[in-house]
């Protein structure tokens, strides 16, 4: 192993801070999505025609913006996987309130504010009373899945007034769900990057008893990670109740387990402590890709879910293989 | 075997084992005969531990013979070893707190009914015939061993040690945690087992012990033989000289500082369980060694100081000043370091890298705003690998690939970071290597020299000596001795370890009262 390299060449350190921002994992998962569009594109070139390009991000940027807080949850050494069901109902709630006549700005708003609310109950749970937060998801996931198909019985909401569509505006030309996903994805990269509470999550999910030590508290990281994921979670809700002109109380089956792969497969360390929201963003759409090409080759879209189990496996399978690889090496 | 002498019932010949960097045992031979109780004795390392995981079936030698009954015996499990008539008694009781005693006595081999059911009434009959064997008349079969205290659990083991039919039973530090009548049991009921021919390794830190109950004992040290005698026929003295009877070597450059104003002082501090009253000072440029027995309350009274576990009562006074230390983050502010014995589970964020890691517990200091300031964490990194000669492929590699000297160079570098007063270093060159540990002493040295007051928990005697300006020693939770570097020997020491005041007080200890 050679001593430390104190004189890295200027023309590198470009190369090595932008390598430090996009890891390893990151330029597979864009290497894949351009292959997918590459092949499957000359396949069908229906698949790269603009009208399935745009469904394919728009439909999934919601799924991108709840990897973001699923991720940082994730990286803290927890996990949530109530999400899907939180979505449902914030989803709900947003509709609801714009349809009785509620300002538009308060039924954007109010599923940020409780979406904040119950992660930040669920994180309390975690990080002051010691539950284990699978249990504590757990939990929430049946009370939020219930309560919803209760109080709606599955109703589907439409009607919903003119200037509530928030995920079909297209300022500059670009529609909005782009804007969020990729907008909230450079801010929290950029954030957990380059800001001492960003560095915390990775400390506490990386060994939470040395962050003690050196003065990082877990308890308030952990509930500061909740918080900021009810927040995407919120943000996720409204880009989901406003892309269609009527919202389903039934979010898609098993949302919480593509947003925990979309965060896996984008090479955020199931045992926490490691990997990055541009990793998780890239895995939602590599999903997304994969989705909408098995239409294409002819494919049942029920292969989706077989994909995704397998990507799961071979990443995990990958992370593990390299992180032996260096413990011999050392 | 031509002599009429039966075989031993365990022998040992040129047994060695190695971990990655440590030779553990090198050529190391053991005898144990039937009807006899044979006393294992060493410093902590000294390699008992490994010998009896070896004879247990849980290591296997990398060279040497273990002959059971003179026949070359091979385990390739734990399960080998019991099917051998080996049993081990470990010091952590290893029950089922949520099962019965009978259940735990016959926990692997419960007696069957047919269809493979379990036969309960015999089980029940056989747990009471196993105890009734031992003259324990106390134990209701059917009560769950979560409710025992840890006497009573520990003949538990004994009985399902012996439900396995064990000829040779090994007991690792059985005392240890025993009030006073649960040892006068206990050591009836070996004597006991011994009048039946069961052969008994007992490994204790108390000389008393070893006198009063064994017939022979083996010495090991630093994974090597040294010696086997009869009980009744050696010293203390002689046994204290076979364990430490080592030359302090070349290794520890300590230059001697000169001791400023008192910078840490500890008045009557106590914590249950293992800090009972304790009070020392230490000065600017001191080294403090506090020596002890693995289990003494050294790393707790660590942990009461830098505020993991803070102090129930008493006072810590920080450069002449009563202080609070209720939490690590105040110790931090206050001046002072904590290098954690564990340096995996405790020191290192171990999937962060080197910078990262360096730069932990100033982020504080670090900041811009809500910001980490990269150039001046790119320099702190970069300065401790200059400093500490850190060898890694660059500040961004990730510390789980660094070895453990490198590992341990980088814990060191991140409380230096803080600048700190005092420094407090739980076996600080546990597991590194011999070129990394003088690194290590050399900069201990270099940073006592600028005024840092550092207390340093060690079990290897020739690093106390080499490094300490002053060396206490602490047993059962509290100090029991107190050396100057020139009065100390490591006979002294290590008697002032193990409980014997009179041998301490001789070779010129001052006991504090």
């Amino acid at each position: 192993m050679s001593t430390a390299s104190l004189a890295r060449g200027s023309s590198n350190a470009l190369g090595a801070q932008l390598k430090r921002l996009v890891g390893g994992q990151e330029m597979i998962l864009l290497l894949c999505i351009l292959a997918i569009f590459l092949i499957v594109g000359s396949l069908n070139p229906r698949f790269i025609a603009e009208r399935n390009l745009s469904s394919i991000f728009l439909g999934n940027a919601y799924v991108a913006v709840a990897a973001i807080g699923m991720s940082m949850v994730i990286i803290s050494g927890n996990i949530d996987i109530s999400v899907g069901s939180l979505i449902g109902v914030l989803a709900t709630i947003s509709g609801t309130l714009a349809v009785n006549g509620y300002p538009i700005i308060v039924a954007w708003l109010a599923p940020l504010l409780i979406g904040v609310l119950v992660t930040g109950f669920m994180g309390y749970l975690v990080a002051y009373l010691r539950m284990p937060s699978i249990v504590v998801s757990l939990g929430m996931l049946s009370i939020l899945k219930g309560g919803l198909i209760s109080v709606t019985s599955g109703a589907w909401i439409s009607n919903l007034p003119a200037g509530y569509a928030l995920a079909q505006l297209r300022p500059m030309g670009v529609p909005m769900p782009i804007w969020f996903m990729v907008g909230l994805t450079i801010l929290a990269a950029w954030w957990m990057r380059y800001t001492a509470a960003g560095r915390s999550i990775y400390a506490v999910g990386g060994n939470a008893e040395a962050a003690l030590l050196s003065g990082i508290s877990p308890r308030r990281t952990v509930m500061m990670v909740f918080l900021i994921h009810g927040l995407f979670v919120g943000i996720a809700s409204v880009l989901f109740a406003t892309q269609l002109a009527v919202i389903q109380s039934t979010v898609p089956p098993n949302l919480e387990l593509t947003i925990i792969t979309a965060s896996v497969v984008g090479g955020v360390s199931i045992l926490g402590g490691a990997g990055t929201v541009i990793g998780s963003t890239l895995a939602a759409v590599l999903l997304a890709a994969i989705g909408s090409s098995l239409i294409f080759i002819n494919l049942s879209p029920y292969w989706l879910r077989a994909v995704q189990g397998a990507l799961i496996l071979v990443t995990v399978l990958a992370d593990l293989l390299r992180r032996r690889r260096q413990a011999r090496r050392r | 075997m031509l002599t009429g002498e039966p075989s031993p019932l365990l022998a040992l010949q040129g047994v060695s084992k190695s971990f990655p960097g440590v030779r553990a045992l090198r050529e190391v031979a053991f005898e144990l005969r039937a009807g006899e109780v044979h006393a294992l004795l060493g410093e902590n390392g000294a390699g008992k531990s490994t010998l009896i995981k070896i004879v247990s079936g849980v290591h296997r030698p990398d060279a040497g013979q273990l002959l059971i009954d003179g026949q070359p015996a091979a385990f390739a499990s734990p399960l080998d070893a019991q099917a051998a008539g080996i049993a081990t008694i470990y010091q952590e009781l290893l029950l089922f707190p949520e099962l019965s005693v009978a259940e735990n006595i016959f926990m692997g081999h419960p007696p069957r009914a047919r269809l493979g059911a379990i036969d309960w009434q015999k089980m029940r009959a056989g747990a009471e015939a196993i105890l009734a064997s031992l003259e324990i008349h106390d134990l209701d079969v059917s009560s769950l061993v979560g409710g025992l205290s840890v006497g009573q659990r520990q003949r538990v083991e004994i009985a399902k040690a012996l439900s396995q039919n064990a000829r040779i039973l090994i007991m690792d530090e059985p005392t240890a945690a025993l009030a006073e009548a649960d040892v006068v049991r206990l050591f009836g009921i070996v004597r006991m087992l011994r009048g039946r021919g069961v052969g008994i390794v007992y490994i204790s830190h108390r000389m008393e012990e070893v006198f009063e109950l064994s017939d022979r004992v083996t010495v090991l040290r630093d994974g090597a033989y040294v010696g086997t005698r009869v009980t009744a026929a050696t010293s203390r003295d002689e046994l204290i000289t076979m364990m430490v009877g080592r030359t302090i070597d070349q290794l520890f450059p300590k230059s001697v500082a000169k001791l400023g104003n008192p910078i840490l002082e500890l008045r009557e501090l106590r914590r249950q369980p293992l800090t009972r009253g304790i009070s020392l000072t230490l000065r600017a440029g001191e080294i403090v060694g506090l020596a002890g027995l693995v289990g003494s309350g050294r790393s707790e009274l660590a942990q009461v100081i830098f505020g993991i576990t803070p102090a129930e009562s008493g006072e810590i006074l920080i450069a002449g000043e009563a202080a609070r230390v209720g939490s690590p983050g105040a110790a931090k502010r206050l001046g002072i370091a904590y290098v954690p014995e564990d340096r995996g589970s405790q020191g290192l964020i171990r999937p962060m890298s080197l910078c990262h890691n360096v730069s932990m517990a100033v982020l504080g200091r670090l900041r811009q705003g809500p910001f980490v300031d990269q150039g001046a964490e790119a320099d702190l990194a970069e300065r401790s690998i200059r400093q500490f000669n850190i060898r890694a492929s660059s500040r961004d590699q990730v510390v789980e690939q660094l070895s453990g000297g490198n590992q341990q160079k980088i814990v060191l570098g991140k409380w230096l970071a803080t600048a700190p007063r005092i420094l407090i270093m739980d076996e600080p060159t546990r597991g590194i290597d011999v070129g990394a540990k003088a690194e290590i002493h050399r900069l201990m040295s270099e940073l006592a020299a600028k005024g840092l007051a550092i207390l340093m928990i060690s079990s290897e005697l020739p690093e106390i000596m080499g490094m300490s300006d002053r060396i206490l020693v602490m047993r059962e939770g509290r100090l029991v001795a107190e050396f100057a570097r020139d009065a100390a020997s490591q006979e002294a020491i290590a008697a002032a370890m193990m409980s014997d005041d009179a041998a301490a007080a001789e070779a010129g200890a001052a006991v504090p009262a």
